[in-house]
């Protein structure tokens, strides 16, 4: 479960950057790049709030 | 009523180890460091420090090649410096500094440290408004302004302030878990925003970009009323932008918590990413703004960002500046809080985070940030010259460590002295010498490290050679 919560959120992290890189080719607009980044960011925090300071919180205890 | 009650105990159990030193099981990994710095120096300053060097006609090569060299120093001046001492110590640069200068000395030099912070911290708030205050149609402000401009902006500000010190009030974790989540996705925010307004500059492949960087973004031709910004400019401003936390030993206060003192290099990453990748990132975006406007006079982060990424990239603006914010906010507590230990974290907190937010309604603050951000640091920097010393250096001297807790002094005269004469010697350097701000941090650590092992030489008395602090075994 953890490990598809963590392809998702970064897939969301590759929708904020990729976008920008395909406007530079002049496949996609701009417009569409925004909302792509946009789209990736919500998906970044919602689902890395679940899983980036779990690691963390383990090592501190052990 | 309960959830009342539970707030309270949740906040007044957040215990800081404001004057002991962290003990073992508290320490932290790499991690939380690596996020900590990440999300700190992918910051709201980037937005307002990289377009700087496009206002004061940086070069291109000159950029690259003076932020690599600039950037290596400041890393290892993290490492060795505040990483060593701050592992040996681990307690904060307050409660160290008053063993060593007396608590008369820190008193006088918290409430400059926690004035200084409150400034950092307010134009942080301030570029968070710039974004948050886009949907409002806020009437942004411009570089000539000093007072703010609607009561609007003060809205802005105060909400924005309201909340970073709700943050700041729940400690180091709430900050460092937030920093986690939000630095990679910042970074990739930066260079996305200036990766997609690439075209409009005229490149549409990577090898596009040298030329038009050489020859537009960064020209090498200042703006009107601007000095020209040489590889040195650059080298020691950005080894020097952060000398308050490095070589002054304000991150003492983060690195205390480090298993090993080569955590210092954990700020490799933050450094790179926010002083090198998104500088260049920012100046971009800032030179198609200038481009675009004609060279309007308005200075919104906010807008350019909006204007680049849409609507993640406002976010970006108002992330990047809370983060920043947070740390800030959190150190002004602590060295509040130094002055008398009794007061509850989050008490001060909450008095550091009004007074913050009060200054952040002065656009002049964002306006002059990088004036700001050379003197706080030459104003940290003699005291951090003193604590290595004292840790390191004097007892192989044969001198006393932490001399006034030793002598049960209210005020060690080499720590005032050396304070005193570098700072002096700085202000000299500046306007008979005619060295400008951004490199006068170099010769006054020497003359600082100088006059402390003088002074402390000369008025030392004859004391036994061992520090009365019990040397830690991790």
């Amino acid at each position: 479960m953890l490990t598809i919560l963590k392809i998702i959120s970064f897939i969301g992290l590759a929708f904020t950057l990729v976008p920008s890189f395909l406007v530079m080719k002049g496949v996609i607009d701009p417009q569409h790049s925004k909302i792509l980044m946009l789209i990736g960011t919500i998906v970044w925090f919602i689902t890395a709030s679940f899983w980036m300071n779990k690691k963390e919180n383990e090592e501190e205890a052990g | 009523m309960t959830e009342k009650q539970n707030l309270k105990q949740r906040l007044e159990a957040v215990n800081e180890y404001e004057r002991t030193p962290i003990p073992k099981n508290k320490l932290k990994g790499w991690k939380s460091f690596i996020g900590t710095y990440a999300g700190e120096h992918t910051a709201g300053t980037e937005f307002v420090l990289g377009p700087l060097f496009v206002a004061h006609g940086a070069s291109a090569g000159d950029l690259v090649s003076g932020l690599i060299v600039g950037n290596i120093l400041a890393i290892l001046s993290w490492a060795f410096f505040t990483g060593k001492v701050a592992v040996k110590t681990r307690v904060t640069l307050y409660y160290q500094l008053e063993k060593i200068a007396g608590n008369r000395f820190t008193l006088i030099y918290n409430i400059v440290n926690a004035a200084l912070f409150c400034f950092l911290a307010g134009s942080m708030i301030a570029v968070s408004a710039t974004a948050v205050g886009i949907p409002f149609n806020l009437q942004m402000p411009s570089l000539t302004d000093v007072y703010p401009n609607s009561v609007g902006w003060i809205i802005t500000v105060f909400a924005i302030g309201a909340i970073t010190t709700v943050v700041a009030m729940f400690g180091f974790n709430v900050i460092s878990k937030f920093a986690n989540i939000a630095a990679p996705w910042m970074i990739m925010v930066f260079i996305a925003a200036a990766v997609g307004v690439l075209p409009r500059l005229g490149i549409n492949s990577f090898s596009d970009f040298w030329p038009i960087a050489e020859s537009t973004i960064w020209n090498g031709i200042p703006l009107e009323g601007q000095s020209k910004f040489t590889f040195w400019h650059i080298m020691f401003f950005s080894w020097f932008c952060n000398m308050g936390m490095h070589i002054g030993m304000a991150d003492m206060s983060i690195l205390r918590y480090a298993k090993k003192w080569t955590y210092g290099f954990s700020t490799t990453g933050g450094v790179f990413l926010g002083h090198f990748i998104a500088w260049m990132a920012s100046g971009i975006l800032y030179s198609l703004f200038l481009l675009e406007s004609n060279g309007s006079l308005v200075f919104a982060p906010g807008p350019i960002a909006y204007e680049a990424a849409g609507i993640a990239g406002a976010v970006c603006v108002v992330i990047a500046g809370w983060t920043t914010a947070n740390p800030t906010l959190y150190r002004a507590g602590l060295a509040i809080q130094s002055i008398n230990p009794k007061w509850k974290t989050w008490k001060v907190t909450l008095f550091v985070g009004i007074v913050t937010t009060i200054a952040a309604c002065f656009p002049a603050l964002v306006m002059q940030l990088l004036e700001f951000v050379a003197l706080y640091g030459l104003i940290l920097m003699p005291l951090g010259a003193v604590i290595f010393l004292d840790v390191f250096v004097l007892p192989k001297m044969g001198l006393a460590s932490n001399y006034a807790e030793l002598t049960k002094s209210h005020f060690n005269p080499a720590v005032g002295i050396t304070w005193g004469i570098s700072l002096v010697f700085c202000l000299g350097l500046n306007i008979w010498g005619g060295i400008e701000i951004f490199f006068l941090g170099l010769p006054g650590w020497f003359v600082a490290v100088f006059v402390y092992l003088l002074a402390s030489k000369a008025l030392q008395k004859k004391t036994a050679n061992s520090s009365p602090t019990i040397p830690l075994t991790y």
